[in-house]
């Protein structure tokens, strides 16, 4: 059902290595960063088409690829896909003509304004947000897009069809299972919902602990059902 | 300027570099829409898992990323000197000095404390805090009773203007896959070993919502200066998965 990404609550992993504590071991890993970068502020995609595209990589290449060579192939895939790049291109290496998007090529001197500036997700509220803290609220099940058929979502499987309580309503936010297929930025309240570790994996280590994660309103309704 | 690409046409963009403008970027979302079919390939809506062009370059990835880098610099679209920038900037301007300085400022004045818990992003653009990967931030406090640890299952959210690129360990399948099902013991494999009536509150980053912990204040560090106390603050104790240095540690 889901995609290899989704990988919360996997079994078998290991133990984690702090010693991996740099961002890069290697410069082209750093060159694949500053790439995706800039050709992400020639504003033909959002996060979510890219975060989608990352998601989309094979099973094969999602378990082979470091992260990086993610970052790459999905690069190199979203920009055929967008018309940036055509297919020739890719396999001759090198470019066919100047880009009609050429005027838009991020300059190094726009660098630093670039990092500082942002693509917030926040959208004004139309309507009163559904759920109030404290409230009882059960997730979808099974995690899945409801506007497009194994499209991109950002419940994550281990939370499918749990229940746990609102802490928060951060807001309308744009919505990634609408925005990263093109369908328009749908935005919806945004929410904490905080879930006790035993109702996600039958078992805590301890019975006080608990994980919060970010919902959209459409993934929840109320405990009782609606 | 040639006419408009069709993808181009057909989808509102997120703004960059932008303040959000409600009235601009709320497109109508028909039914209608569902039936753009095969016009969008990626992310369109019927995705198909089978393309995947990235193939037709060379698989040694510091060779596919020069092959792209070069194709992508011969159509005008990436300047080199932009990328050796983006570089320098995440290696040297912005990391997790950042938000070591905002930790330490929270423990000097209460004020600061309170405006990081409630509403922090204003505070951060006071710093030259804000930017991309941290347009909306949530700090959550360690405290006698409960302990904070952050990860992003599904990919590496993590906020970048407050501690920069983030390690290899945050990336890597082990922390995305345990950290939410056996925190204490992640932690145990960082040399963390919690009390046994600590809660611990994992914050799963699944939207654009980025996450700081503020770490306990060390005992014996009363009256000491900002940059004194920001010495103290490690980069995994601002993710969870440390606590603050002990003086003279």
């Amino acid at each position: 059902m889901s995609r290899l990404h989704d990988m919360g609550g996997r079994i078998g992993d290991g133990a984690v290595n702090p010693a991996d504590d740099t961002p890069y071991t290697q410069d082209w890993q750093g060159r694949a960063l500053a790439l995706t970068m800039a050709t992400e502020e020639l504003g033909t995609w959002s996060i979510d088409s890219s975060r989608h595209a990352g998601e989309r990589l094979i099973p094969h290449d999602y378990m082979n690829f470091s992260y990086f060579e993610k970052w790459l192939a999905s690069l190199a895939d979203l920009l055929v896909a967008r018309g940036l790049v055509s297919e020739a291109e890719l396999r001759r290496g090198a470019a066919a003509g100047v880009s009609g998007l050429a005027d838009r090529m991020l300059k190094p001197g726009d660098v630093g304004a670039m990092a500082a500036s942002g693509a917030p997700s926040e959208r004004s509220l139309k309507a009163p947000a559904r759920f109030a803290n404290g409230e009882r609220v059960r997730t979808r099940r099974p995690a899945r897009n409801i506007l497009v058929d194994q499209g991109h979502t950002r419940l994550p499987s281990y939370a499918a069809g749990c229940v746990g309580e609102v802490v928060n309503c951060h807001g309308a936010h744009v919505l990634p299972d609408s925005n990263a297929h093109d369908l328009g930025e749908a935005a919806e309240p945004l929410y904490s919902v905080r879930f006790a570790a035993r109702e996600l994996w039958g078992r805590a280590e301890n019975p006080d602990d608990a994980v919060t994660l970010d919902l959209w309103e459409s993934y929840l309704e109320p405990e009782a059902g609606a | 300027m040639p006419r408009t690409p069709f993808f181009l046409a057909l989808r509102p963009l997120r703004p960059l570099g932008s303040a959000p403008d409600p009235e601009v970027f709320h497109p109508k979302r028909g039914s209608g829409d569902l039936d753009l079919g095969p016009v969008s390939r990626q992310g369109g809506p019927m995705p198909h898992d089978h393309d995947h062009p990235h193939a037709l370059l060379p698989p040694d990835p510091a060779l596919r990323v020069k092959a792209l880098e070069t194709i992508l610099v011969g159509k005008g679209l990436v300047d080199p000197a932009a990328l050796d920038e983006i570089i320098d900037i995440y290696q040297n301007r912005i990391g997790p000095q950042n938000g070591a300085r905002v930790v330490a400022m929270a423990w000097s004045d209460p004020g600061v404390k309170a405006r990081l818990l409630s509403d922090p992003v204003p505070f951060l653009q006071e710093l030259g805090y804000y930017g991309r990967q941290g347009e909306h931030v949530t700090v959550v406090e360690n405290t006698a009773a409960v302990h904070n640890m952050i990860v992003c299952t599904l990919c590496s959210c993590y906020p970048w203007p407050l501690l920069g690129i983030p390690p290899g360990w945050y990336k890597s399948d082990a922390y995305r896959a345990r950290a939410v099902r056996a925190p204490r013991a992640v932690l145990a494999e960082f040399g963390v070993r919690l009390p046994e009536g600590k809660a611990v509150r994992v914050w799963d980053s699944t939207a654009e919502m980025r996450y700081l912990v503020l770490p306990e204040r060390p005992a014996g560090t009363e009256g000491w200066p900002v940059e004194a106390l920001a010495r103290l603050v490690t980069r995994d104790s601002m993710v969870g998965t440390g606590l603050a240095r002990e003086p003279g540690t």
